[in-house]
């Protein structure tokens, strides 16, 4: 016998009110679990896209083409470190109710430019050296069941071969993730010159270009100068931050945060009381008995100890429980296309878990200081007297 | 054969406040008590027997005096000092026995080993050995309320005896029991004072009870009249 036994044997004596209070504390956690997760998933379009980057589009919409000859232009500006560009190939495979995010980059410039990009040298080599190569996000290809290897029919519902076929045979060359596990995984890559070379819609024009700036300081500087150059030919361009690009998307759906704030901390303030009160009343029941540990030798704050870890026990135990089922109902939405395509980014992350941990702590330990306190302060005379 | 002093109360005085009023339960009290003694006191209800018994357990203080046990005066220990001293030399038996009742008998009796350094083999030999001794090896696996009052009890004088302290204090231990159970009871303290040299205060009502002490102390308005038993 241990002193945690005795903390154990004390949480789980009166299994009625264990499991109200477990209850409690474990949908506070599930809420927060999956709001947390929303949140984060829709901060992380804002927060992973990188203060450096900008985009150039055309400025009457980013789905109008651009010249190729803009790529250089734009490499000349000051405060230029990187460019890079692509198009939109608007694949499906074989089945055209189901979409799938693709695009025709030029290989070498869009990995310098993105570099939270992982992938293995060898088939990074490898993909860069056969025209019809691909490299699949992760989590694509999970969904789709490809391999590396793979020789496969992608159709485009957009564009068409010179011949009339709107199937482009292409081969998987590698799998890529992110150095991040919110890094969107779930699209693919397919070489530039392959695309441009064989679609039938004329040659040299792409979808948009991305630059990464030498230093954010020189975002705006840098904007104005590209958007200047371009003024008063056929193809006007817009440049904006890829932040301010991905707040503007989020901002569509209201203020998040303060939802899931106010619901979370609604939660919390009313477990508070429930399991405050609780802990509270169950440790008045138990007087007597700490009264008989004092007199036989346990020192008080050993006695603060046992009652503080029961009501941390309390809060992990209700709150990891609430947590993993939070983290199996993210993996679940993760998985449906329509949340999927929306938000890619849809993960109970580590953060996400951590705070959840910190939480269950400072509930624990709120919600058992009093009775811990009291119980340390308790009077054994007194108690052992009086019954 | 004078027999080794175990405490030596020197005019202790204790008095509760109460309010603005303060109440003098003791006024210079002097008592003696040797090792091997079997002490009973008696005393009409209020008269101060428990707050005598908490005094000589180290849960409470006098208001004036020492009280010295094996010479040294407790009354200056700390409240840490005092847990660490009560661990190492005194076993308490109450009349409402007190066991944790999510507690299994041996776990009860173990409990105050784990303010000891051992081994939990060493543990469990010497809870083995306490209930033994107080004849309930075969309900170690019971919870207190699968146990009789007096079985309870008898759990309760192992917990005291556990890790064998040199004094047992046991407040009204048969108070709550029939006779015939209370003199198994009293049968039990009388070996352990006997054939274990355990020093025994026993504060009791029952005449009766007091017949198995060495000696009964009466307490009357915080005042001593003494009288030996007949052995
Ligand atoms: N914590 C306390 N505060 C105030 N007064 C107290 C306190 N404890 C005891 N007293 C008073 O001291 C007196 C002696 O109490 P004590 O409990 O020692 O009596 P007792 O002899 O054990 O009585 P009983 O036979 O009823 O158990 C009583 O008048 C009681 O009211
Ligand atoms: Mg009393």
């Amino acid at each position: 016998m241990s002193d945690f036994y005795l903390i154990r044997k004390n949480l789980t004596r009166n299994k009625l009110r264990l499991s109200l209070n477990s209850f409690a504390i474990f949908i506070a956690f599930l809420l927060f679990g999956v709001l947390a997760s929303l949140q984060a998933a829709f901060d992380a379009g804002v927060e992973l896209s990188s203060e450096q980057r900008m985009i150039v589009t055309n400025k009457i919409n980013f789905t109008q083409p651009m010249p190729l000859a803009y790529v250089n232009k734009v490499r000349a500006v000051e405060g230029v470190a990187s460019v890079t560009h692509a198009n939109w190939f608007g694949a499906y495979y074989q089945d055209p109710q189901k979409p799938l995010v693709g695009f025709a980059v030029d290989a070498e410039s869009y990995l310098e430019v993105y570099e939270e990009f992982v992938l293995a040298p060898e088939q990074r080599e490898a993909w860069f050296n056969n025209r019809i190569g691909i490299v699949v996000g992760d989590q694509m290809a999970r969904t789709l069941g490809w391999k590396v290897g793979d020789r496969l029919p992608v159709s485009s519902s957009i564009f068409t071969q010179k011949d009339g076929s709107s199937v482009w045979e292409m081969e998987v060359m590698g799998i890529f993730t992110g150095n991040d596990e919110q890094f969107d995984t779930n699209y693919f890559l397919l070489h530039y010159k392959y695309f441009i070379e064989t679609q039938s819609f004329g040659g040299d024009w792409i979808g948009w270009i991305t630059i990464k700036t030498t230093d954010p300081a020189l975002n705006d500087e840098v904007s104005k100068t590209i958007d200047a150059q371009f003024a008063n030919s056929p193809a006007e361009t817009k440049t904006t931050s890829e932040k301010q690009f991905s707040k503007a998307f989020v901002e569509q759906f209201g203020n998040i945060g303060l939802m899931i704030t106010s619901i979370v901390g609604a939660a919390f303030f009313t477990i508070l009381f429930i399991v405050g009160n609780s802990m509270a009343l169950s440790v008045r029941e138990r007087t007597n008995e700490i009264a008989v540990l004092k007199t036989i030798g346990f020192q008080a704050p050993r006695i603060f100890k046992m009652v503080l870890s029961e009501s941390i026990l309390l809060a992990l135990l209700g709150g990891c429980l609430g947590l993993f089922v939070a983290n199996v109902l993210v993996n679940g939405a993760a998985q449906a296309p329509q949340l999927r395509s929306m938000l890619p980014n849809l993960v109970l992350t580590d953060m996400v878990a951590f705070k959840a941990l910190g939480l269950m702590l400072v509930l624990g330990l709120v919600t058992g200081i009093l009775p811990a306190w009291r119980a340390m302060k308790l009077n054994t005379i007194d108690a052992l007297n009086r019954r | 054969m004078t027999a080794e002093r175990l405490f030596d109360l020197k005019s202790i005085s204790k008095s509760f406040s109460k309010g603005k009023e303060s109440i003098a339960i003791f006024e210079g009290l002097n008592m003696v008590i040797d090792k091997g003694d079997f002490v009973a006191i008696m005393g009409p209800s209020g008269s101060g027997k428990t707050t005598l018994l908490n005094m000589l357990g180290g849960v409470d203080k006098p208001t004036k005096g020492e009280i010295l046990y094996a010479g040294k005066g407790i009354e200056k220990y700390s409240e840490g000092q005092l847990a660490n001293w009560r661990a190492a030399h005194i076993g308490f038996i109450f009349q409402f026995y007190n066991l944790m009742p999510m507690l299994t008998a041996a776990k009860n009796v173990e409990l105050p080993l784990l303010l000891k350094k051992m081994s939990s083999s060493q543990r469990k030999k010497s809870v083995a050995a306490a209930l033994e001794l107080v004849g309930l090896a075969d309900r170690a696996k019971h919870k207190p309320d699968e146990l009789s009052g007096g079985q309870q009890q008898r759990v309760a004088i192992a917990r005291a005896i556990v890790s064998d302290p040199d004094l047992l204090l046991c407040d009204e231990p048969t108070g709550d029991l029939d006779r015939a159970t209370a003199t198994e009871i009293l049968e039990t303290l009388q070996l352990l004072n006997k054939d274990f040299g355990k020093t025994i205060v026993m504060v009791t009502h029952d005449p009766a009870a007091a017949k198995y002490a060495k000696r009964c102390v009466h307490l009357d308005k915080g005042e001593f009249v003494e009288k030996e038993l007949v052995a």
